[in-house]
């Protein structure tokens, strides 16, 4: 492999490194109009009565619209982006009477600048009737308060959802007798795990704005992972055609699944289309800590049966996940904390039963790990419980009971593991880590100890007969490349490993293949940017797509030659007769064949190709996580974080380790230092990056990522998915170290310096 | 009121309101580079200089800088791409977002300290959050950049 | 962020708290806090035209200007020398070089805020507030006057022969305090000042000599823990006030013991 498994630059890398302006506010029409929203301070309350008149005078407002200009009882929709038909609830209005959490918006305002919109704001006089919220979860279910009461509530698909009980979802599923089992097991791990509602605080915060074009259709030119499921949800939201609709996205500056749901999208759009001018959203930090889409807060329950010589024979998985106001992703992310948990090892009965409920919170969504997150830190801790019980060795445990490569996996959806360098990854961390010298803890003399812990963590690779990826390769001039694609480059660097793909594939130079990315007007299909899907599945689909293309070279290169197709070769530069011609004419240059489809041709030389995949071959991960705690202050510092990851190739390994390294030190603030908490009215507290405190670089030591690569035969070159197996080892991992360090376990994260001190408050 | 300011070798003089921040001057001068994260000064991605010291532009009033000079990444695109090529060499621009930031961070530490340890590295830079890239490979890229300056002065080639 | 109608640099002290008087105007140090309040503000006072950005060292005194920024403290040799690196170690923490490169002293310590490392170490130190018109007062009585239109001008402090020690319990490397604690060893006593309670920093002298002087490790054990007694704490999202008074006991302990040392050498 020549392009592929390189560590090329990106290509937007100088351009970002230099500041161009790539961004949305970077090319957003100087004469937008700000639009902003008023939020309700409440939890559960119902809009009585709501003046704009005084706020309307204010000099420079265009337009308000409150509840009044929507039809309360029009067809819901969702902000989920996931495929059609949603498994998300259908639960939400473009503006609702009734508002469900603190920070729900109620009131669109746009104006010329932003001090008349925001002074408009503070002028618009609302009534509310307040209702009692429910804000702990665990009163949801079958609580004689309803959160969505409302007729117009739809579920699409059968999730087991149910609104007259604030139930979003529930679901059932096994193999073998689990209390049997349980029963005959001679010890059982039976534990509670809890883990918040973090956020996934990328960079830049939610943004779109929106203009009118030619064609007199809304522009919406979004920071968005899902431009396709935003034009559907615009649609649905406004009650306009599709074909009006045209979504694209610039340059992201992060995602991480928080632009996996329109958040900003529908308010500029509605804007635009009733004032006909360009208009645009941009959330502050503050509104994109409180009225975002953070991880399910979720509770785990978990029961592990064993033999004393370390055999695991039943895991048992109850998850209660928290949705919030609206359904969204909630259907969907429960699903992984078991599936994406349990068949980590071989069992002989498994069990994983969930509920969603309802809460007056902000609306949860998608996260990087997606459910696998919160399922992985309890089965994780769990194991890593059994092996201090059972006096076995964590990583030998695991040696003996994961499933490998050849199995057939029950709790992955019946399907076999076609790839996996789990053990391997499994033996290199524990020489990285230093493990046989360091584990379990010790005492660095001066009221420090050093502790080592361990978790796994396996994920997917796309979702199975769901998620579909396209490419668009065509042979431009010169003899260079567009791919066009529909996937979306969120700083991942998706445009780089795919146009790498393309150009392996083609033999062509990695510069000879420039990306266009996602436009729903010019793009193939693409679900989006999540899921893992994109090296994985649109990977696959640029591989194919790019073997056909060189087929429709060879076609009209064969032509021009006056031979058959099946008498030439393709080397990248030129198409050349297999056996010499009469003429002499035995080659012809890819820039000549290029020259010549324009000219007098009927072959376009252009290919699409759409891929779906059967399966979701899960990459796989382990992390030792090495903690410093300080006893007697309870501070917890990761002075080094080793990990090894099985990706399948890794089709840009620079790009693969940064993954690695970024989703690990998420994993590691969401462990140490990522809190929710709030207020008994229910506002939450973290509303700034002064209160939730995600990490700094002085909050670490050093991460070390290194690659044991299983070939996985379904993905492009072997490939498997990155993106989100890296953030769910550091949960298990760090409690696990600090429980060496302490003596004491944890159920919950953040693991606080109090808790640490205090463990029995 | 109107203020005088120098940005980015320029002298410019503007008609602004008191109240507007050096981030939307700046930004309003079609300096795009400098970016808002937050509103409670702790992202580090306005950073900019103010005479030769790196600042908050989301924090300093436009009006403050009268008189002074102001310094984007707009105005060191050379070192930009100099040092930026090293960040790019580890794949550490994931996003993009955080690193005109952190550049003009980084190049005021190295005009500061030109050989800088890991520590002072990290703590100078404590202020520059990024979420995608675990800060890893910008250190990698930081230290590379050092080690080739360092060579390029004591005429080593590589 | 507030809306501001006038901006104006202030030529003279005397313009400044003229400016001052009014109730819709307000002074501006590095602008950091109140750009995180909301409200009207008439006029603006910038009082970075005077000079006042100087830290000044004598033979028996610093005289720190109100417009010093935190940054210029952190790395003034001669704070660093006086204070054993007690300065920089609680300016060092807080967000960033370039938000240090803008917070000024004046608004710090004006701020009587109790999350502030910067008041928790001067508190140990004989330090003073020279305010325009109210005169030259001790740091630990001004910061439990209430707040008035008087000028901060500048921060004294008096040399002595003295070792400092400072330290902090921290969430997140960069985040507030949950506690902190300074300590100062003179050739007379041993004293502590204890913020982020969350409370405004206190401070504590051994008057019972629990310490010993020399300082020894029980001394300073039975030092925090008389400290851990008499200071009260309270609660906030970062921590509870019996998680602050046993941090108390620790820092109180350590920091006593490192000053001694110090002292010692």
């Amino acid at each position: 492999m020549k392009i592929v498994n390189q560590p090329l630059r990106k290509k937007d890398a100088m351009q970002l490194v230099t500041g161009q302006p790539v961004y949305m506010d970077d090319i957003a029409p100087a004469n937008c109009l700000v639009v902003k929203l008023l939020r309700s301070p409440h939890a559960n309350a119902i809009v009585t009565s709501i003046n704009t008149a005084i706020a309307a005078k204010v000099p420079g407002i265009e337009a308000i619209y409150t509840w009044e200009d929507v039809d309360q009882d029009a067809r819901r929709f969702t902000c989920a982006g996931q495929t059609y038909p949603e498994p998300s609830p259908y639960d939400r209005l473009l503006l609702d009477r009734h508002v469900r959490f603190v920070g729900d918006p109620v009131a669109i305002v746009a104006g010329e600048t932003e001090k008349a919109v925001d002074k408009a704001l503070s002028l618009i006089k609302v009534q509310y009737e307040i209702l009692e919220p429910i804000l702990d979860f665990h009163q949801s279910l079958d609580n004689k308060i309803l959160i969505h009461p409302e007729d117009n509530w739809e579920s699409l698909c059968p999730v087991g959802a149910d609104n007259k009980r604030n139930l979003c979802a529930h679901d059932e599923c096994g193999a073998g007798d689990i209390e049997a089992v349980l029963a005959d097991c001679d010890v059982v791990i039976d534990r509670v795990y809890h883990t918040k509602a973090v956020q996934q605080t990328m960079m830049e915060t939610f943004r779109t704005f929106c203009t009118i074009d030619t064609y007199g259709r809304l522009n919406v030119v979004s920071s968005t992972q899902i431009v396709f499921h935003c034009r559907r949800i615009i649609a649905n939201a406004l009650h306009i055609p599709q074909t009006k609709i045209r979504v694209s996205k610039p340059r992201i500056g992060g995602g991480f699944g928080a632009k996996q749901t329109s958040i900003t999208e529908i308010y500029p759009a509605f804007v635009t289309w009733m004032t006909k001018k360009p208009s645009k959203l941009i959330f502050s930090r503050e509104e994109s800590m409180i009225a975002s889409t953070p991880r399910h807060e979720m509770e785990v329950h978990v029961r592990v049966g064993a033999m004393n010589d370390g055999k695991i024979r039943a895991i048992d998985v109850y998850t209660l996940s928290n949705t919030g106001a609206y359904g969204e992703h909630g259907p969907t992310t429960v699903g992984l904390s078991g599936h994406k948990s349990i068949p980590l090892y071989r069992t002989e009965s498994y069990r994983f039963v969930s509920d969603v409920v309802y809460t007056n919170r902000m609306s949860a969504g998608a996260y990087r790990g997606y459910g696998a997150t919160q399922g992985l830190f309890a089965v994780e801790s769990a194991v890593n419980e059994l092996a201090a019980k059972l006096d076995i060795d964590p990583i030998e445990l695991r040696e003996m009971n994961i499933a490998r490569e050849g199995d057939m996996m029950p709790a992955y959806y019946d399907s076999w593991n076609t790839s996996s360098a789990l053990d391997r990854c499994l033996k290199r961390v524990r020489e990285m880590s230093r493990w046989d010298e360091k584990y379990p803890v010790r005492d660095m003399g001066n009221g420090k100890v050093r502790s080592l812990g361990i978790g796994m963590s396996m994920q997917g690779s796309s979702i199975p007969f769901v998620d579909v990826g396209s490419a668009t390769l065509k042979v431009n001039d010169d003899g260079f490349y567009t791919l066009i694609i529909g996937s979306a480059d969120m700083g991942t660097g998706c445009d780089t490993v795919l146009a790498q793909i393309a150009a392996e594939v083609l033999e062509c130079e990695y510069d000879d293949v420039t990306v266009f990315g996602a436009d729903t007007d010019v793009s193939p299909y693409d679900s989006g940017s999540y899921a893992s899907s994109t090296t994985y599945l649109t990977g696959k689909a640029v591989e194919i797509c790019a073997q056909k293309l060189r087929g429709k070279i060879c076609a009209l290169g064969a032509q021009l030659l006056g031979c058959s197709a099946d008498e030439v070769v393709f080397d990248g530069r030129c198409v050349t007769r297999t056996q010499p011609a009469a003429d002499g004419k035995n080659s012809i240059a890819l820039a000549d064949i290029a020259t010549a489809s324009m000219c007098g041709n009927s072959v376009a030389l252009e290919e699409t190709v759409t891929k779906s995949s059967p399966v979701s071959p899960p990459p796989y991960m382990v992390g030792v996580a090495e903690v410093e705690v300080d006893l007697l202050t309870g501070q917890a510092e990761v002075i080094e974080f080793n990990a090894v990851v099985d990706c399948g190739t890794p089709i840009n390994p620079n790009l693969a380790r940064v993954q690695a390294e970024g989703g690990i030190l998420q994993g590691i603030g969401m462990a140490l230092m990522e809190n929710i908490t709030y207020t008994p009215e229910g506002r939450v507290v973290e509303n700034s990056l002064m209160q939730y405190k995600i990490p700094s670089r002085v909050d670490i030591g050093h991460i070390h990522v290194e690659f044991e690569s299983s070939y996985e035969g379904t993905g492009p070159f072997g490939a498997k998915s990155i993106g989100e197996v890296v953030i769910n080892t550091p949960g298990p991992a760090i409690a696990h170290a600090i429980y060496n360090a302490t003596g004491h376990r944890y159920y919950e994260l953040p693991i606080t310096p109090e808790q640490i001190v205090m463990p029995e408050k | 009121m109107l203020i005088n300011i120098v940005l980015n070798g320029k002298k410019i003089t503007r008609e602004i309101e008191p109240d507007l921040l050096l981030i939307d001057f700046v930004r309003k001068e079609g300096c795009f580079s400098v970016k808002r994260g937050c509103e409670t000064s702790n992202c580090g991605l306005c950073t900019v200089f103010l005479n030769d010291k790196p600042v908050l532009s989301c924090s300093l009033l436009a009006a403050r800088a009268d008189g002074q000079q102001v310094t984007t990444l707009e105005g060191l695109q050379e070192e930009a791409a100099e040092f930026g090529a090293f960040i790019a060499d580890q794949g550490a621009e994931q996003c993009g977002f955080c690193n005109p930031g952190f550049i003009m961070n980084a190049l005021a530490l190295f005009r500061e300290n030109p050989e800088p340890g890991e520590e002072e590295i990290k703590e100078y830079l404590a202020g520059n959050l990024c979420r995608c890239s675990g800060y890893e490979g910008q250190l990698r890229g930081i230290l590379n950049f050092l080690a080739w300056k360092k060579d390029k002065k004591r005429g080593v080639s590589l | 962020m507030i809306t501001i109608r006038e901006y104006k640099k202030a030529a003279t002290l005397e313009e400044a708290w003229e400016l001052n008087q009014k109730r819709m105007n307000r002074v501006i140090g590095g602008m950091l806090w109140v750009k995180m309040t909301k409200g009207n503000v008439g006029t603006v006072i910038d009082l970075s035209g005077l000079g006042l950005d100087k830290i000044e060292e004598t033979e028996t005194e610093f005289r720190i200007g109100c417009m010093a920024t935190l940054r210029q403290l952190e790395e003034h040799p001669g704070l660093a020398a006086y204070s054993g690196g007690a300065v920089k170690e609680a300016m060092r923490h807080i967000v960033g070089v370039q938000f240090r490169n803008l917070a000024t002293v004046g608004g710090s310590v004006y701020g009587r805020f109790g999350f502030s490392d910067v008041i928790s170490v001067l508190m140990v130190m004989d330090a003073y507030v020279e305010m325009y018109k109210g005169g030259i007062i001790p740091l630990a009585e001004f910061v439990n006057m209430p707040y008035d239109r008087d000028i901060l001008v500048r921060i004294i402090i008096k040399k002595n022969k003295a070792s400092f020690s400072y330290q902090t319990v921290r969430i997140s490397k960069t985040d507030f305090p949950v506690l902190t604690c300074a300590a100062a060893v003179t050739d007379k006593d041993v004293r502590i000042a204890v913020g982020a309670r969350p409370g405004k920093a206190m401070l504590l002298i051994d008057r019972q000599q629990l310490a010993g002087l020399p300082v020894t490790a029980a001394g300073a054990q039975a030092f925090a823990e008389y400290a851990a007694q008499v200071i009260p704490t309270g609660n906030t999202n970062r921590g509870s006030a019996q998680y602050r008074t046993h941090l108390i006991k620790v820092l109180a302990q350590r920091t006593v013991l490192e000053a001694g040392g110090k002292a010692g050498c």
